[in-house]
Parts: C-alpha cells; sequence; structure tokens
C-alpha cells in the first residue's frame, strides 16, 4: 500500500471523467443536493470542522474565511475562484480542471450558497484554451441540467456562474489584483484592508478561493468533516495534489494526506533521474524559499515547511539535480518577477529591475563580491514593502540560494563566467538518461 | 473597420454576462482579437463607447495584459517556455532552435505570417517540461526537433495536434473567440488526461490491488 489518497484525481483515469454524466457516476452533484438542504451556517461549521485549509498557498482556513462574509446584511456577495494557476512549477489546478471542472462547479453551488451569493465567478488564466473549453462547457451543461441559473436543483436558491478568462498577467494570481482585473481594470493589488470579506468585488463582502480548495469542498460534504480530518497532520488536514517536475525519473501529480515528504513521494517517482543527484527543489512553487538534499524528510504541511524556513505555498515540487547552475535558476527566475511586477509599488517595480541587472553580471562572470551583499541588501529593502507578495516571492529563491549556494556564486566569479553546461541539464542529454 | 450587427450583438451579450459592465473588457478584447487578431484602435473606440469610459480607459487595460497584441501575429502564435524549469530541461534550446529555424526574433512573425514566437512564462504544466504552447494549446514533452517539425507543419498549413488538446489546432482568431467566452463545440475532443497527470492515481491503484 503507499501513502496516496486520491480523492479529487479518483476518476482521472476515465476517458470521460470531464463530463457530466461521467461526474454523476460516482455521485456527482449528491453533495450539492445534500447542502442545499442544510442551513448555510451549518455548511461552514462543517467545512470549519473538517480543518481545510487555503490550496492557493497561504493555508487560511476556509471555513474561517467563508465565516467573515457579513450576513444580513442586505449587500450581494459573491464568491469568486482562483484559477489563475501561474506560479512557477505550479501545475494542479490546470489537470484538474482539464479532467473534472464539475467538482469546481459542484463546489461553487455548495460554497455560494453557504455565504449567501448568488452570483459567482472563475477567473481563468487566459493561456490554456482547452481548460476554458472544458470548463464552459461543464457551466453550460450544468446550466442545462438545471444545477445553476434560477431555483437550482428546485431548492428555491439562484446561482449565476460566470467563467471570466483572463489575458496573461501573474499579478492577477493575488486575489485583490485579481479583483481589480474581474471589475475591468489593469490587474494591480489593493491595499488592506479593507479585506475582501468586507469590500471585496463591487466593493462587496467576496470570498476568493483556490480551485482545489473549493473542489475539495464536495467530498467533505460528502464524507464529512471527520473523514478529511483521518487524513493530515494536526493542523494540516486532509488530502492534497502535489505537483513533482523537473530532474525525476518519472514527473507527474501525487495526491496524497498532507506531511508526506520528499523522499516519500520520489520513491514513488522512481527517484532522481538516472545517474544523477538532487541539488535543489521548490516546495511550493518559485517564490518559497529552496530546499536542499537536507529536507528530504521535512514535512510537506503547513507547518512542517515553514518550521524549516519555506513555504508550503501550492505543493508545486520542482526538482533540479547536480547538472543545474544555481545562478541561471535564479535569474531566470528573478527576469519572470522582473516582468510580472504591476508597476505599483516602487521597491518591487525598481527593486526587481536591480536584482535582474547584479544577477546577470554574476552569471557572466562581470560581478564582484560585494554584489552578492548588494542582493541581500536589495532583498531586504523589497521585502515587505509592497502591497502584495510578488516582491517578498521574487526575494526568496535569492536569499535562499545565497544561503545554500553561496560559493557557487563565487565559483562563477573566480570562472569569469558560468562553469556549467547547460547542454548537460536538458532531458536531450542522452548521458543522464 | 466597422463591426457587423452580429458581431456587435455579441459583445453586447459578452456585457450582459456581467452585474456591471466594466467587467466585460476583458472578453470584450478577446473578441476583438478573434475579429482583427490584434487590438486595433477601432476595437478600442467601440469598446470604449459600448462601456461608457474613456478611451484611454480601455487602452490602459489593454496594454498591460500580454495576451492582448497591439500588432498582428502569426496565423499560429507559439509561445516556448523559457521559465527556470523548463528553460533548464530544454526550453532555452527549443527557443534558441526556433528562433534560428524560423529566422525571427522574440515577438517575430514570419513573413507568409504563418508562424510568431514568443518566449512565454510558466504555463502550468511543468510535469510535461519542456512545453510549448501554441494558439494556448499545450504541446507537451517538446524537443528541438518536434518543436522544429510543429512549426514546419504550422507554415505547411497542417499543424499536428495538440497533445492534450482539441483535436486539430485551430488558428488564433478561432482562439480568441474561446477566450472571449464563446464556445466552439470541441470541449469534448482530446485525452481527459495526459500520464504524469494520472501518476499518482496509477501507483495508488497498483498497490491497493497487492
Amino acid at each position: 500500500m503507499t501513502k496516496l489518497t486520491p480523492v479529487l484525481s479518483a476518476h482521472w483515469d476515465e476517458k470521460d471523467s470531464f463530463t457530466l454524466e461521467g461526474y454523476k457516476r460516482h455521485g456527482g452533484y449528491t453533495a450539492a443536493v445534500k447542502a442545499l438542504k442544510m442551513e448555510p451556517d451549518a455548511i461552514i461549521q462543517q467545512v470549519k470542522d473538517s480543518g481545510l485549509r487555503g490550496r492557493g498557498g497561504a493555508g487560511f482556513p476556509t471555513g474561517m474565511k467563508w465565516g467573515f462574509i457579513p450576513q444580513g446584511d442586505n449587500k450581494d456577495h459573491y464568491l469568486v475562484v482562483n484559477a489563475d494557476e501561474s506560479e512557477p512549477g505550479t501545475c494542479k489546478d490546470t489537470p484538474l480542471l482539464l479532467a473534472n471542472p464539475h467538482v469546481l462547479v459542484e463546489g461553487m453551488i455548495i460554497g455560494s450558497y453557504a455565504i449567501r451569493a448568488k452570483y459567482a465567478f472563475i477567473y481563468i488564466r487566459g493561456e490554456v484554451t482547452h481548460v476554458v473549453r472544458r470548463m464552459q462547457q461543464a457551466i453550460e451543461d450544468a446550466y442545462k441540467a438545471g444545477y445553476l441559473g434560477k431555483n437550482i436543483f428546485g431548492s428555491g436558491v439562484d446561482l449565476e456562474l460566470v467563467l471570466h478568462v483572463g489575458a496573461g498577467a501573474y499579478i492577477c494570481g493575488e486575489e485583490t489584483a485579481l479583483l481589480d482585473s474581474l471589475e475591468g481594470f489593469r490587474g494591480q493589488p489593493r491595499l488592506r484592508p479593507p479585506f475582501p470579506a468586507i469590500a471585496g468585488l463591487y466593493a462587496r463582502p467576496t470570498v476568493v478561493n483556490n480551485v482545489e480548495s473549493i473542489a475539495s469542498v464536495p467530498s467533505i460534504i460528502s464524507n464529512g468533516a471527520e473523514w478529511f480530518q483521518s487524513m493530515g497532520t494536526e493542523k494540516s488536514k486532509g488530502m492534497t495534489l502535489y505537483s513533482l517536475s523537473g530532474h525525476v525519473t518519472n514527473p507527474g501529480q501525487f495526491e496524497a494526506p498532507l506531511g508526506i515528504t520528499l523522499r516519500e513521494i520520489l520513491e514513488l517517482a522512481g527517484g532522481i533521474r538516472k545517474g544523477h543527484q538532487l541539488k535543489f527543489w521548490t516546495p511550493g512553487g518559485s517564490s518559497t524559499p529552496l530546499f536542499t538534499v537536507e529536507h528530504l524528510d521535512t514535512p510537506l504541511d503547513y507547518e512542517g515547511v515553514s518550521a524549516a524556513g519555506s513555504m508550503l505555498g501550492t505543493k508545486a515540487l520542482q526538482i533540479f539535480d547536480e547538472t543545474t547552475c544555481i545562478v541561471r535558476a535564479v535569474l531566470r527566475w528573478t527576469e519572470f518577477y522582473k516582468h510580472e511586477s504591476c508597476g505599483k509599488c516602487t521597491p518591487c517595480r525598481e527593486g526587481t529591475w536591480w536584482l535582474v541587472q547584479i544577477l546577470k553580471d554574476l552569471e557572466s562572470g562581470k560581478g564582484t563580491e560585494a554584489d552578492l551583499d548588494k542582493l541581500i541588501d536589495l532583498c531586504d529593502n523589497i521585502m515587505g514593502r509592497s502591497f502584495c507578495a510578488l516582491a517578498d516571492g521574487a526575494a526568496s529563491p535569492i536569499v535562499s540560494s545565497l544561503q545554500y549556494f553561496r560559493s557557487e556564486y563565487m565559483d562563477h566569479l573566480r570562472n569569469g563566467g558560468c562553469p556549467f553546461d547547460p547542454h548537460a541539464s536538458t532531458i536531450f542529454d542522452k548521458a543522464g538518461v | 473597420m466597422t463591426y457587423s450587427s452580429s458581431q456587435q450583438q455579441t459583445m453586447d451579450s459578452i456585457i450582459a454576462r456581467y452585474p456591471r459592465k466594466r467587467s466585460s473588457i476583458m472578453p470584450l478584447l478577446h473578441f476583438a482579437q478573434s475579429i482583427d487578431g490584434y487590438i486595433t484602435n477601432d476595437a478600442i473606440e467601440l469598446i470604449a463607447k459600448k462601456l461608457e469610459l474613456e478611451s484611454a480607459e480601455v487602452s490602459a487595460v489593454s496594454t498591460f495584459y500580454t495576451q492582448y497584441k497591439r500588432k498582428p501575429v502569426g496565423e499560429y502564435h507559439v509561445g516556448v517556455c523559457t521559465n527556470t524549469l523548463c528553460a533548464v530541461m530544454g526550453g532555452d534550446a527549443i527557443f534558441a532552435g526556433l528562433k534560428e529555424h524560423l529566422g525571427v526574433e522574440n515577438d517575430g512573425v514570419t513573413a507568409d505570417g504563418k508562424v510568431s514566437l514568443e518566449h512565454i512564462e510558466c504555463n502550468a504544466a511543468c510535469d510535461y517540461a519542456p512545453v510549448v504552447m501554441a494558439n494556448w494549446e499545450f504541446y507537451d514533452n517538446q524537443t528541438v526537433q518536434t518543436a522544429k517539425d510543429l512549426v514546419d507543419s504550422m507554415r505547411a498549413g497542417k499543424p499536428k495536434p495538440p497533445t492534450r488538446g482539441p483535436n486539430e489546432l485551430h488558428n488564433w482568431k478561432e482562439t480568441s473567440a474561446v477566450l472571449a467566452g464563446l464556445n466552439d463545440g470541441h470541449a469534448n475532443e482530446g485525452v481527459q488526461a495526459g500520464e504524469p497527470s494520472l501518476l499518482g492515481l496509477r501507483i495508488s491503484k497498483k498497490g491497493a490491488q497487492g
């Protein structure tokens, strides 16, 4: 027996898993029917009791977020699902929606009813055409079946669900930038407070949840909070999708209880690609500080990863072996943050630009040792000084790589350039496969 | 150019999706690209008029998002992921190979108008690295050679189908209509999941059997 617990991914191997029929074959939409007969507050309580925490990176308790929505305020409420999956390394929501878009629709029906929202949105990134098609079709089929629209399931409850397609801006994965974008503006983060629960979309109480968080809700309603609690660790409950990529024998998705370790996942994946060794990895995307071999047994739950100096993030396990140059890897991520900085806050807009210049010099051997300290100094001045966490994310790979691989930066200076052969790190390098 | 009454009706139906009409700017811009191929000044003026905004406000939105193009792209727009993981695993070599093969630089279009090339950021398919996108459809596990073969097939007018996507690759304008939320009827085509997406599930089932 393995530790794996496929729930969200349980039926992805069936060819019609994305259709309404395929979804209903395994009890699809029965949780929504059950939920619509419950008191909305009882649903919120059940999600709270389950211990479900946000799967988009921050790990905030989902039920508590729902509970923050003021009730009886005579205002419109909104549920917005963040499907703008763009964090480098993150690739869980995209296969989930390709294989089973209906589980998101069902979760949104339950969530909208719980927070008393009559209008819900999915903000999906624009660079995944076929996922957009599948999601759009699922919504249309749900409308036709009477699961969306007026008087859904004959319950007297109304719900409109709109698919909103982004247009290529990483920053819109940040919830307040997402809301600005959904309102029809440039996607730039807002100052908080007020939080979206008080003043979100159109300045109305709004819940913004990650795809995987909402997709987990139907199983919690069907199987109960105790079932969900039976998986995971003390403060990190339930199953979740871990996305393994990079220099491994078999990359892919692994749905397991929170708290599994990279060593355990690597064993299932056939280990690091043949003839090579693990050098560094990200536990939850490029914005989470790097880990090394010494973190193979770190429990991959919110507390475990945090205690080891990083963040669980999106559970995007990007694996790099010894052929990978740390300076090249970090420079490329930094170029990404520079490109995706929305420009609103000066420390991020200017800081990421300077970080790229310095890293380029270092990679080409033109830098000096003082530049390493300058990088740290810049990061210190960028972190925590902007509206959102993009700049903090930009600093993560730099600071952590200098912590673990300072000598490799120095090698570039001594060598007058990069000592690595980029071809050796590609999958075309036959010597390594 | 002027827009036909049926095009304008579609725009009105897009506006009607939202509780507040300004929210429809993004799908309207995608729709404009489905007509013109890129964001023209005429489209900006029309959207501004329909939403009762200044054209500068619409322009400001269109220039913020990289998928809105201010000049024509190819019939097939090819994006090579050169974010760290894909770059390291072969994306850099693929991008360099395609630039040389097509004779264009980043953001360039071939003279026949068939193919445009862009290096893109992480496209949420890292377990299929190195990844190439064409009209935002997935071409997984690429090599320099398969990427060259792909663009050759586009220039020959018979583009290879995506690995996880519809049965055939649709052109840039058709794709833009899908991104505007218009159903093209191809949702049921293609695989439900690629093998890496199923890896954990398959291992779990095998373990449960014995």
